[in-house]
């Protein structure tokens, strides 16, 4: 890690990146409005990609279309590709919970469920997998200890997922959705409901999952955006008007908009 | 460009702007005015030059504070960010060109009354025009944020180095005719060098505002004669 200092977290170069997911010619719609435009882009394999843009510019919809989550309403479809290793995920025949197996998400609020802080974890597991007492503990043990939870809930893991602070319960998602060893993690604007010590811990997270999983964050915190990720996409009215490294964005970003945009100049 | 939503934001961004120029303005007077106390033995203006110095460290100090706290405040990026980074450079450049200036001044004061050799300083003057040249030249690059014209400085600075390379054997010449000189014409010699620093600050500039205007940085390496290191060689084994 020559460049340990001077980038703390330089992207890889793009040649050493592989295409985890790659996004085609995506045109999303809600009923008549039309949502996302065109939207081309890969997220590489073990890497953290952030998406900015103002209210409404798709960016959320984006992550929606990442894992499906769109199909739980009506009206809604997507048109275009989306490859998940190559495989086409917006296809009719598609398993929807291998699906979510493979695509974990994280939502902007903590929506841990009403039971027990072992539960919580093992509940995702049971739908996945059968497996005996002894190795669900260890999983429950790992995943609170991949998320940095461990040491705060380890006597209390049958006390109730809700009795946690704001930050624990984000940790306490984030551990359920790494149970299930996902391949690629989204998260919805995962710190905008946490005070920053707790901002800066999942920051710190997602820096230990990188690496192992890919990422794709939405945030509206622009320096969180900075911070975490190597690549950086600005969308806006539903158009991915640059996606590049992060590094470039916000020390000079090559399309005007996203310059006005990452200094505050917007509209 | 656009205005930010915040407004007060732009207000930080023109104030150090501001204050830039108003370095750079006196800057630009006290190299000129040293080489005109230097010139004719003008002690009185020697010390006014001197006496400016501690406005334009005070100046630097004022901007270097002001882009730190809209550093923590706004935490700029792009640009904004290569704004304050760019303002903070230049205001160091300046300042260096201000000591430099002060310490023609100062020879000049410690010259006084020595027997003067008035030929000599005929291509000092020279340099000390083309340099205040170049300093007139990137300030006005950075205040239109003028990429071309910065680049311009950058290349014109060689025509400093080779004039300092003949004042130096100029000067040599006056020294080596009559021993009588040698004492005033040292004093022009690291005069003489002080000034080539002045253009080698205008170039650091130039450097700053091409990197604040494109976001690219310039080639590390600045264009240099190859006069510096002949005169060195030539005055070691062959006049000396």
């Amino acid at each position: 890690m020559s460049n340990e200092v001077n980038a703390p977290r330089p992207a890889k170069p793009p040649s050493a990146n592989k295409d985890k997911v790659i996004v085609r010619g995506l045109n999303f719609y809600y009923g008549e409005n039309h949502a996302l435009k065109e939207v081309t882009l890969s997220l590489f394999e073990g890497q953290v990609t952030a998406f900015i843009g103002p209210s409404g510019c798709g960016k959320s919809t984006l992550l929606r279309v990442l894992n499906r989550m769109y199909d739980l309403y009506p009206g809604q479809r997507a048109e275009g590709e989306v490859l998940l290793d190559g495989e086409n995920i917006l296809s009719k025949g598609l398993d929807l919970n291998l699906l979510r197996s493979r695509v974990g998400m994280v939502f902007q609020k903590p929506t841990p469920f009403p039971m027990t802080i072992y539960d919580n974890i093992a509940f995702g597991v049971r739908l996945y997998e059968k497996l005996p007492k002894s190795e669900m503990d260890g999983r429950v043990e790992s995943s609170l200890k991949r998320t940095a939870l461990w040491n705060e809930v380890k006597d209390k893991l049958n006390a109730s997922g809700l009795s946690l602070s704001g930050g624990q319960q984000q940790r306490l998602c984030i551990a359920r959705t790494v149970a299930i060893s996902p391949e690629v993690i989204l998260f919805d604007e995962p710190t905008s409901a946490l005070d920053p010590i707790s901002t800066a811990k999942i920051e710190e997270l997602l820096d230990e999952l990188s690496g192992e999983y890919t990422i794709a964050i939405v945030t509206h915190n622009m320096q969180q955006a900075a911070r975490v990720s190597h690549y950086t996409a600005f969308m806006y009215l539903g158009e991915m008007v640059e996606f590049n490294e992060t590094n470039t964005v916000f020390t000079s970003p090559r399309d005007k908009r996203t310059q006005d945009y990452v200094t505050g100049r917007f509209g | 460009m656009v205005e930010h939503t915040v407004k007060s934001y732009d207000k930080e961004l023109d104030a150090l702007e501001r204050l830039i120029a108003e370095m750079g303005g006196i800057a630009e007077k006290m190299v000129i005015e040293a080489m005109d106390a230097l010139a004719n033995a003008d002690t009185v203006l020697a010390h006014q030059v001197v006496a400016t110095d501690p406005r334009l460290d005070a100046l630097q100090r004022e901007i270097e504070d002001m882009a730190v706290m809209t550093i923590a405040r706004r935490q700029p990026v792009a640009v904004d960010l290569r704004e304050l980074i760019g303002a903070i450079r230049i205001a160091g450049d300046l300042e260096r060109v201000g000591d430099l200036a002060k310490s023609i001044a100062k020879r000049t004061v410690k010259i006084g009354a020595e027997a003067r050799v008035p030929r000599a300083i005929v291509g000092l003057k020279h340099m000390n025009e083309v340099a205040t040249e170049l300093l007139k030249d990137v300030l006005d690059a950075y205040a239109q944020r003028d990429e071309e014209r910065a680049r311009d400085v950058w290349e014109r600075d060689i025509d400093l180095d080779a004039l300092e390379d003949s004042v130096f054997r100029d000067l040599l010449t006056h020294m080596m005719e009559d021993p009588r000189n040698i004492s005033f014409c040292a004093h022009l010699l690291f005069s003489s060098k002080n000034i080539e620093r002045i253009g080698d600050h205008a170039t650091n500039i130039a450097e700053t505002v091409v990197y604040l205007v494109t976001g690219e940085p310039m080639p590390t390496e600045r264009p240099r004669g190859r006069a510096e290191l002949d005169i060195d060689i030539d005055a070691a084994g062959g006049d000396v």
